[in-house]
Parts: C-alpha cells; structure tokens; sequence
C-alpha cells in the first residue's frame, strides 16, 4: 500500500516517509531499553531521559494467534461486523530493539511459523476500509527479499 | 498453633454459571452467610472486610443486606487477581492484630461472549482495541504457543487438561459445566485463537464465594476444623516479563508476576513446592494451566507433558490440580474465582470434598490466580 494519502489510525503510532512506514518507538537514555509505542518514561530503569526512535522494518516472527471471531465492538470497530474474516496477530521480534505486537496480513496458520521473516506494511484499518484509514501490520517476507538480505 | 497463626474457619459458595434475576451482590450475600454460618459466626462479630467484583458493582453495598454494622470494608477491583488481593489484605489485617475475624468475599456476573474492555482503563490508546489488539484470548494463544515451541507440549496436552477440568468438574454440584468432554471433543471443538480451541477457555460467568478468616482465640476454637493460611503473596509483573495487552514486550527475559508472587508464598509459608499435596492454579485456558504449573514452581518448564499424560494431576495422582474443575468448568466471574480456588482448598483439607475428594488426607495445598495486566496472587494453606 501506498502510505502518502492515507491516513494514520491515530497520530504518534507509525510515520511514512519515501513510501516505507516506520514505528515510532522510544529508547531510554540511561539503559537503551526500546519500547513501543513511544513514551515517556523507561519501564526498565524509570528514567525520564527517552526519545522517539524509529523502530527497524523487518524482524522475525515471535509468536502468533489467528482471531477467529469477531472481536466485540466496543473497543473493535468495523465497517461491517457482518463481514468479519480472521486475521493472524503475532508477536515480531526486531533485532536488538523490542518485539512488537501487530496484525499480520496472512490469516493462515499453515502458512505462519516461529522464527520467519517479516516486514512492516499498512494495511486498511477495520474501521477506516472506506475512508482511507490504516494501521500497521507485518507481512511474511517473498524468498526474494530473505535472499536480499 | 502460633499467635501469628491467620486460619479460614468459614467457605462459602454460590455456584457458578448462568443466574438470571439474580445480581452478582445478592449472590455475593448468599455466599457471605453460607461462610458465616459454616464459621458459625454472626455478621456483627466481623470486624474487617474486603472484597470486589470486576463488573457487579461494589462489595461493600452488600452491608445493605448483611447489616449495617460499622465494619470496616474494602472494596478491590484487582483484575482477575480481585479474591487473592482481597485475601492479602484480610491476611495482613488479622498478622497485625487490626482484626479478629475477617470475611473476604468475591463475586461478579459478565454477560455471554469474550470480555471487551476499554483501552483506556489499561493505559492504551483507542487503536489498540479499535484494530482488534484488545483480547485476553489472543494473548493467552501466543503465550501457549511460544511456549510449545521452546518446551515441547503438544496439542494433545492442552485437550488433556481440558478433559480431566470437565472430569471434574462433573463431580462438583457447584460447578458450571458438568458434562465430562473427550480429548477427542475439545480438539475438534471450534478454532478460537490457534492453538485453543472453544473448549480449552472457560467462559465469563456468575457466581460468588467468601471465606471467613480468624486468628488468636478466634482461630483456637472454631466451629470448624481450621485450615491455616500460611502465606500469601500479591505481584504485579516485573520488566521483561511476557503480559496481556502488551503492545510491546522486552527482548531480556523477566521472570512473571506468578513465578515471583508464587516463591514469595513459599518463602513466606517455609513450604517447598515439592510439600504440596493439592493444587489450584489460573486455568481460563488449558495452556494457562501448563505454563503456571512451572512458573508456579510446582515444576520443572517442559515436565507438564508427563506429569499431565502419567495423570499425576488427576484426583488420585501424585499432585492433584484443580480438582473442583478450575475456571475451565467453573466459568470465569472475575471476582469470586481467585476465592473460589481457596475454597476447594479448604474443602479438600477438611476432607469435604465429597465426590472429587483428594485420597490419602492432603495437608498442603497451593492456591494461585493471574489477571490483566499482570498480576498474580498465590496462597499455601496447611491443616
């Protein structure tokens, strides 16, 4: 998906720029502990000194779950809970960084396993398919960008 | 017995499952007389209080009903670990002398489905449930599916666990599903969040249960055989460990709120993991059971796929747990199951426990919970 003329689910979550999305994440100061989303405090050392940090693109899958039923509304906000489809949820890890929760763009656990490769994308967010609304997600990486590597 | 010796003299229970016209605090109100009458002790002789309810309403408005004697009474809204914490507390008010005889009550009533809490109650941003993030199951599903990868638990295993909660649970008249499953059942059971399946969650519920808490001359001649509480604990989770509603979690390794509250319940109690003769601990899905049986201590990460197919967590093995069928056959109202664990506790110590009665006369028995966003609450109880 292309990422100039969309819009983000919220602000502070992710940022676009030359078309790739990065996290927007945070890094302690004193210790280099990593979190995301960004904030304002470390939770390791409690140290306030963090700044933002843009988080690596790819990582490796940690864990993963596929949501098979619709998730109640509120908090899940859907277009159309009519037309709810499953959809796979993992755990990725980023080398050095943190591990990041995320929607992932392939809901088939055949095709999910530990420890692949991943790369963050937007995707349509479930209430924003209409209007242009996205969040982010990781997608399995094609065996040509794993050979690219 | 010591003059720092804290003991449940009274349980009581209202059974789990589905009550309609019935509110969660009238419920919270039966279980409260049913743990007096069996302490025969009279409302007005409790002279602390405390309990809670996630969504039921506020413990304390039971006084409307019980009496209105003055007592002090506080009400805890603790997540999943709601009972526990209402427990520490009463525990540590009895250990200081503030009390005498204490009753801790939990309760809740939930409607059907999977809970649907609010982001923001948890310190997170509205996207996090509006892009389908906020799910307890989903969280439970990748711990357990981690977890199989790193300790070698099969599949298999989780539909065992299920299996012998709703054997058990069969044979417990409070108990919300009684209907015995084969592991064959709850495998083919409806996907839910891969690897569990329907049958391997228990499900929001109703119900109540209280316990009335004595010490000095109170605990020295009660109506009832006394279970003494040894110890409790109560964790909130620590940097590096794994919890739900995580965006993100750390790349170092921390130990978990159930693996740091359960060796301080130890260490407080002087009782090993390998003394205890009955266990019950969180099971709101069977992987829950597998991975707190090591983080508990009771023991070794990878061992559970033995110790569950050799049946020596059954009634009649070597360390039964949850024997009155746990959250799997109980349900979940998140306020009266940390309670409902000690309960059967006592039941079993006592030798009470009717059908699902642990042989041999247990003397241990380990009681733990773990809620959102981590925390956890573990007991040890001795007769």
């Amino acid at each position: 998906m292309n990422g100039d003329s969309v819009t983000p689910i919220t602000e502070g979550l992710f940022t676009v720029a030359d078309g790739l999305v990065r996290l927007i994440g945070s890094q302690c100061a004193r210790c280099g502990t990593v979190a995301f989303p960004r904030q304002a405090s470390c939770p390791k050392c409690t140290s306030v000194e963090v700044s933002g940090r843009l988080l690596a693109r790819r990582g490796t899958l940690w864990s993963w779950t596929i949501q098979c039923f619709p998730p109640k509304s509120p908090p899940y906000a859907a277009d159309d809970p009519g037309a709810f489809e499953p959809y796979g949820v993992g755990y990725v890890e980023l080398p050095g960084e943190v591990r990041v929760e995320a929607r992932l763009t392939e809901a088939d656990p055949g095709r999910l396993r530990i420890g692949m490769p991943m790369e963050l994308t937007l995707v349509p967010a479930p209430s924003g398919e209409a209007h242009g609304v996205v969040t982010y997600a990781f997608r399995p990486m094609t065996e040509e960008e794993q050979d690219e590597r | 017995m010591s003059a720092e010796d804290v003991g449940i003299i009274g349980a009581g229970i209202y059974p789990f499952g589905r009550h309609p016209g019935v509110t969660g605090l009238q419920m919270a109100v039966a279980a409260a007389r049913a743990a007096l009458a069996d302490a025969g002790v009279s409302w007005p002789e409790i002279d602390f209080a405390a309990g809670g309810s996630d969504a039921a309403g506020n413990a304390d408005t039971s006084v409307a009903m019980l009496g209105l004697t003055g007592v002090p009474f506080v009400n805890v809204r603790n997540g999943c670990a709601t009972g526990g914490s209402a427990l520490t507390m009463a525990h540590a008010m009895l250990r200081a002398g503030s009390a005498d005889l204490a009753l801790v009550v939990g309760f809740d009533k939930h409607p059907p489905g999977a809970f649907n809490p609010d982001p923001e109650d948890w310190g997170l941003g509205a996207w996090y449930g509006e892009t389908g993030l906020m799910l307890t199951t989903q969280f439970f599903a990748m711990k357990i599916q981690r977890y199989m990868s790193e300790h070698g638990i099969s599949t298999a295993t989780l539909a065992e666990v299920a299996a012998k909660a709703f054997r058990n649970g069969a044979l417990n008249p409070n108990a919300w599903r009684r209907r015995p499953l084969t592991a064959q059942e709850i495998l083919a059971s409806k996907m839910v969040n891969h690897p569990l399946t329907q049958f391997m969650f228990c499900s929001p519920g109703e119900g109540a249960t209280a316990l009335v808490l004595a010490r000095g001359a109170r605990l020295r001649a009660p109506a009832r055989p006394p279970v003494l509480l040894r110890s409790v604990a109560l964790r909130t989770r620590s940097f590096g460990s794994f919890e739900v509603f995580s965006p993100s979690i750390a790349l170092e390794s921390g130990p978990s709120p159930t693996a740091v509250a359960a060796a301080a319940a130890f260490e407080a109690a002087g009782i090993g993991p390998a003394d205890v003769d009955i266990a019950q601990v969180q099971d709101t899905e069977s992987g829950a059971e597998v991975m707190h049986l090591a983080e508990t201590g009771l023991c070794q990460h990878g061992e559970q796929e033995k110790l569950i197919t050799s049946g020596a967590t059954e009634i009649g093995g070597r360390l039964p747990v949850n024997t009155d069928g746990g959250c799997l056959a109980n349900g979940e109202p998140i306020g009266a199951s940390g309670l409902r664990q000690v309960h059967e506790v006592v039941l079993q110590l006592r030798g009470e426990a009717g059908e699902r009665q642990v042989p041999g006369r247990p003397r241990v028995g380990f009681t733990h919970v773990y809620g959102a966003p981590g925390v956890s609450a573990c007991a040890v109880l001795s007769r």
